[in-house]
């Protein structure tokens, strides 16, 4: 039997149906079409799934969407302001601090909750945070560089 | 003129789709009412299929079909050998679905077709598959090549696969001839490249139009339709493969078939229903291919002043199961031994042995970091053994600038042709690391280190990398009449390597273009389907030079039209800013209206239409609207083919700290000096660099597949196999030297690979240097893990725990 289930999404409201065995990686993607979390592990070691869960940086594959009632989801879809591209998503482009892309939601949105806790990061900070999302392609150096310039901007704001 | 856009940093111009979480890899296609296909996998490495039982998971409620290799009709053949070789004389490939006996943990055994993935992946759990007791195995190739060890498949003695031998120069003579003899054994461990999107097919049968579109994350879209036509017998135009946003593939991807890339597409026509199979992370580690186990017994003969007068070099390679992919990564291995030194005797033999694991095919570096580790390993020794100082024993060895094309006689590549390295400037390579590092600064570093009970270690190894290999790649260019963008079309496909940024400076270069005016489409077999396949560091080479040329007839084509437009000669013309101008003047026309008017129309759909109509006073002539042998619109197609591959070189060098008790490494400084000839883009070739280090690291410290001795795989997941993390990768001091390539137009090299084959090297230089004063026993294994040191430690005798 299917499971009713209201939640908000990037500030939108949102029901959808669900088995219980389903996760919100899944419903994110299948029923919701928001194709922008990746699945790359399914264990919760590589958060290339990662999303906020009210406030809480998660990996949508280890969350059941039975278990997202209520709760407030931010995805890679709602962090840019209509057009105008998040600080983190600008200084990415700019930093090239992406190759195949597949992981960069996850890195986007990590690196997004640690900036909403802490605007002054030290690279090891940032580095210890991001260690869980893997990237295969970048070496990680241009993604860390471009997280700490952001947050630098962020600060003279 | 506006500047040359070719060597600028240009900003990647595909990214913004990928940073906002609209980037379309192969499970983001939406294909409505899709079936899911999960396979059952073999649970033993050799054991035999008594009977299989599919009728429980075939009433399952959800599925639509469960398939055995008797449900399978032609497809129920071994898959190609894809690259025959006459020293590969016992190839054996898989088929879809296992038919008597299995061969692998991991095999596929039967696939249900069901609603969703939950449904199909509960219903593979309710196939029974009896199996015979498990037979003996040996997945050490040492044991498995031996006169009594068990067999992988019955018919292939000692599980030779392939048995080579390559001879250069008159090596028995000059090891008569050497004063010195260096002898080293090393060893590689199993690895996977673990791209983060796992692989995935999708396939839809079109059965009006008998169409098949199939979606692959593949980086060989072109290579796949022609299997796919093959094995299925359709036309090729009836089968469409796109290689969408490709999440990474490090050669993972090039190999074509998997099971899945096959059967899928069956599903999807026999069942007329779009049929998707996503591979979870554990599969890939079961089911998708591997690399570079290779054991080498090394032997230089010198004289006593370093100068390596001969090599012999016996390998083992461990190809798994089957050797689909041919011999390419022992190959690779066994002319890159010779490194960037001029050693001109060589003698290597190589073996190609099946084990019962998973397959093997390259991954990114294929066969070069092993066969790099080698040698690099062995200079060091040498140098140590002759009391002389490591950078020295090397420079004596390079080659110089004025030898080039320096020619390995009798060595064939893995493409078949001649190893002709084309050119390079390897001492200036060793004198810029020199600097860079500080040497004299380092000196005194490690020695006040060393006062405090630390242990600062300097390490160092060359490489080298053929490149941008053939056979060939094409380009084809098309101005598009209404908005004057350029669209781009070329047969390998990306993985994230920046093709669509790379290819458009190429092109705004002979257009007088904006970059971000050049649309890439590649990858789709529909757009263009010319091509072979990203592998071997080549896009930039190969499929470059092949846009290059298509560009300059492009321009040809611009400045011959425009000059008829503007009633100019040719030689007054420029190209820029989207336009076509008369040198010096405010003359011009865009060049949307050169690509309009280039097209004769009988509709004047706008204004720029007007002016092609066969009324417009432009277009008036007697003569037939295209002359003899001349096509419409400003559209070209150019081929281009090396003539062999060109060699990329650098040298790396790593400061590190050990710490003895703890056996922990801390990456202090990270140095390379790197020559992949012209740079189209420094910041994506700095991207290609550091990635490949970091993928260098995994190799030398963290990344290896483990199996138990029944053949079981021990980490198949990213807990247990580790990946470098974003706390592991130092920060990496890049520099550039640019020796142009004299093979191609543009003369570049590749250097998709390059970062990832002499970091192994570096490392293991770098702590044996560090642990000096322990006189620890040579690291010639790799990764190196704290508990190799330890044993290392441990191993070099006496004092060890006294010193700390």
């Amino acid at each position: 039997m299917k499971t009713h289930i209201t939640t908000t999404v990037n500030g939108e409201p949102e029901e959808f149906l669900c088995e219980t065995e389903q996760t919100l990686l899944d419903i994110l993607r299948d029923e919701l079409n928001l194709t922008g979390s990746k699945e790359g592990c399914s264990s919760g070691d590589c958060g290339a799934c990662s999303i906020i869960l009210n406030g809480r940086l998660v990996c949508a594959c280890l969350v059941l969407a039975v278990e997202a009632e209520g709760q407030k989801i931010e995805t890679i879809e709602g962090m840019a302001d209509g057009e105008e591209l998040h600080p983190l998503q600008k200084n990415f482009l700019k930093d090239a601090a992406l190759q195949c892309g597949i992981c960069t939601p996850g890195f986007l949105i990590a690196a997004k909750a640690l900036l909403e806790k802490n605007l002054n990061p030290t690279e090891k900070e940032v580095r210890y945070w991001l260690a869980g999302n893997l990237c295969r392609c970048t070496g990680y150096d241009k993604i860390i560089r471009s997280v700490l310039n952001t947050a630098e901007e962020m600060r003279r704001k | 003129m506006s500047t040359r856009i070719f060597g600028e940093r240009v900003q990647r111009n595909n990214d913004e789709r990928l940073l906002t979480g609209g980037g379309r890899y192969v499970d983001d296609i939406p294909l409505s009412g899709a079936l899911h296909v999960a396979f059952v996998r073999s649970p033993f490495a050799r054991a035999q299929i008594i009977s299989i039982d599919t009728s429980i998971a075939k009433e399952h409620p959800g599925v639509i079909k469960v398939y055995t290799y008797k449900d399978i009709g032609n497809l129920d053949v071994e898959m190609p050998l894809l690259i025959p070789h006459p020293a590969l004389h016992s190839p054996k490939t898989q088929r879809p679905l296992a038919h008597d006996d299995v061969f692998y943990v991991g095999q596929t055994v039967v696939m249900v077709v069901a609603i969703d993935r939950y449904v199909a992946e509960d219903a593979a759990r309710l196939v029974d598959v009896e199996y015979s007791d498990p037979f003996n195995c040996s997945i050490e190739i040492e044991e498995a090549v031996l006169d009594d060890a068990p067999l992988v498949h019955p018919d292939v003695p000692n599980n030779v696969a392939a048995h080579c031998i390559q001879v250069s120069g008159n090596p028995d003579k000059a090891f008569q001839e050497a004063e010195h003899y260096t002898k080293l054994k090393v060893r590689v461990d199993r690895s996977t490249a673990a791209p983060m999107e796992c692989r995935a097919v999708a396939a839809r049968f079109d059965a009006v139009s008998g169409e098949l579109t199939v979606w692959d994350g593949t980086q060989a879209p072109i290579s796949v339709r022609g299997g796919i036509a093959s094995i299925f017998n359709l036309d090729e135009d009836k089968v469409r493969v796109i290689a969408p946003d490709v999440g990474g593939g490090f050669g993972q991807k090039v190999l074509l078939f998997y099971p899945d890339e096959l059967l899928v597409p069956f599903a999807a026509m026999d069942l007329d229903r779009p049929v998707k199979y996503i591979e979870d992370r554990t599969e890939n580690f079961l089911g998708s291919t591997q690399e570079r186990t290779q054991i080498h017994d090394v032997e230089l003969a010198a004289t006593k002043d370093g100068v390596v007068l001969g090599l012999k070099d016996n390998f083992l390679h461990d190809t798994g199961a089957f050797i689909p992919y041919g011999i390419a990564v022992a190959q690779v291995a066994s002319t890159g031994i010779l490194g960037p030194y001029r050693i001109p005797n060589s003698r290597v033999e190589y073996k190609a042995i099946y084990t019962p694991i998973v397959p093997v095919t390259p991954y990114r570096g294929c066969g070069r970091p092993h066969a790099c580790f080698a040698i690099e390993r062995a200079m060091d020794q040498l140098a140590d053994e002759l009391g002389l100082d490591r950078f020295e024993v090397r420079r004596r060895n390079l080659i110089s600038e004025d030898e080039f094309p320096y020619e390995r006689p009798n060595l064939l590549f893995a493409d078949g042709l001649a190893v002709i390295y084309d050119s390079g400037q390897y001492a200036k390579a060793l004198d810029m690391i020199i600097e860079k590092i500080n040497l004299d600064e380092f000196n005194t570093q490690q020695k006040a280190a060393a006062q405090e009970g630390k242990y600062l270690g300097l390490g160092l190894s060359f490489y080298v990398e053929a490149t941008g290999i053939g056979p060939y790649e094409g380009g084809h260019i098309k101005v598009h009449p209404i908005t004057g963008k350029v669209y781009v079309n070329t047969g390998l496909t990306t993985q994230g390597q920046g093709h669509e940024t790379v290819f458009a400076q190429i092109v705004a270069d002979q257009l007088g273009v904006s970059p971000e005016d050049v649309i890439l489409v590649e990858g789709d077999t529909g757009a263009f389907d010319w091509g072979v396949a990203t592998y071997a560091s080549r896009a930039a080479v190969v499929s470059g030079n092949a846009i290059h040329l298509a560009a300059q007839k492009a321009r040809k084509i611009v400045l011959d039209a425009a000059g008829n437009m503007l009633e100019a000669s040719v030689d007054d013309l420029e190209l820029g800013g989207g336009e076509v101008r008369v040198r010096g003047s405010d003359v011009s026309v865009s060049l949307a209206a050169v690509a309009t008017a280039c097209n004769p129309l009988r509709y004047a759909f706008n204004e720029a239409a007007q002016a092609a109509t066969q009324f417009a006073p432009a277009a008036r002539s007697d003569e037939p609207a295209l002359g003899d042998g001349r096509a419409p619109g400003v559209e070209t197609t150019a081929y281009y083919a090396p003539p062999h591959a060109t060699w990329a070189y650098g040298v790396h060098a790593a400061i590190v700290e050990v710490d003895p008790g703890l056996c922990s490494i801390d990456i202090k400084r990270y140095i390379c000096v790197h020559d992949c000839g012209n740079m189209i883009n420094p910041t994506i070739v700095e991207g290609q660099v550091m990635g490949g280090v970091a993928q260098g690291m995994g190799g030398a410290f963290y990344e290896r597949v483990e199996f138990d001795s029944e053949g079981n795989p021990r980490n198949a997941n990213f807990m247990d196999f580790l990946v470098p993390y974003a706390t592991e990768v130092s920060q990496i001091e890049l520099h550039h030297i640019e020796t142009p390539s004299p093979l191609n137009p543009l003369g570049v090299k590749g250097v998709g690979e390059a970062g990832t084959i002499p970091v192994a090297p570096v490392i293991a230089s770098a702590i044996e240097d560090a642990l000096k004063p322990f006189g620890i026993k040579r690291l010639h294994h790799v990764p190196l893990s704290p508990n190799s040191i330890y044993e290392a430690l441990q191993e070099s005798g006496g004092d060890f725990n006294s010193k700390l």
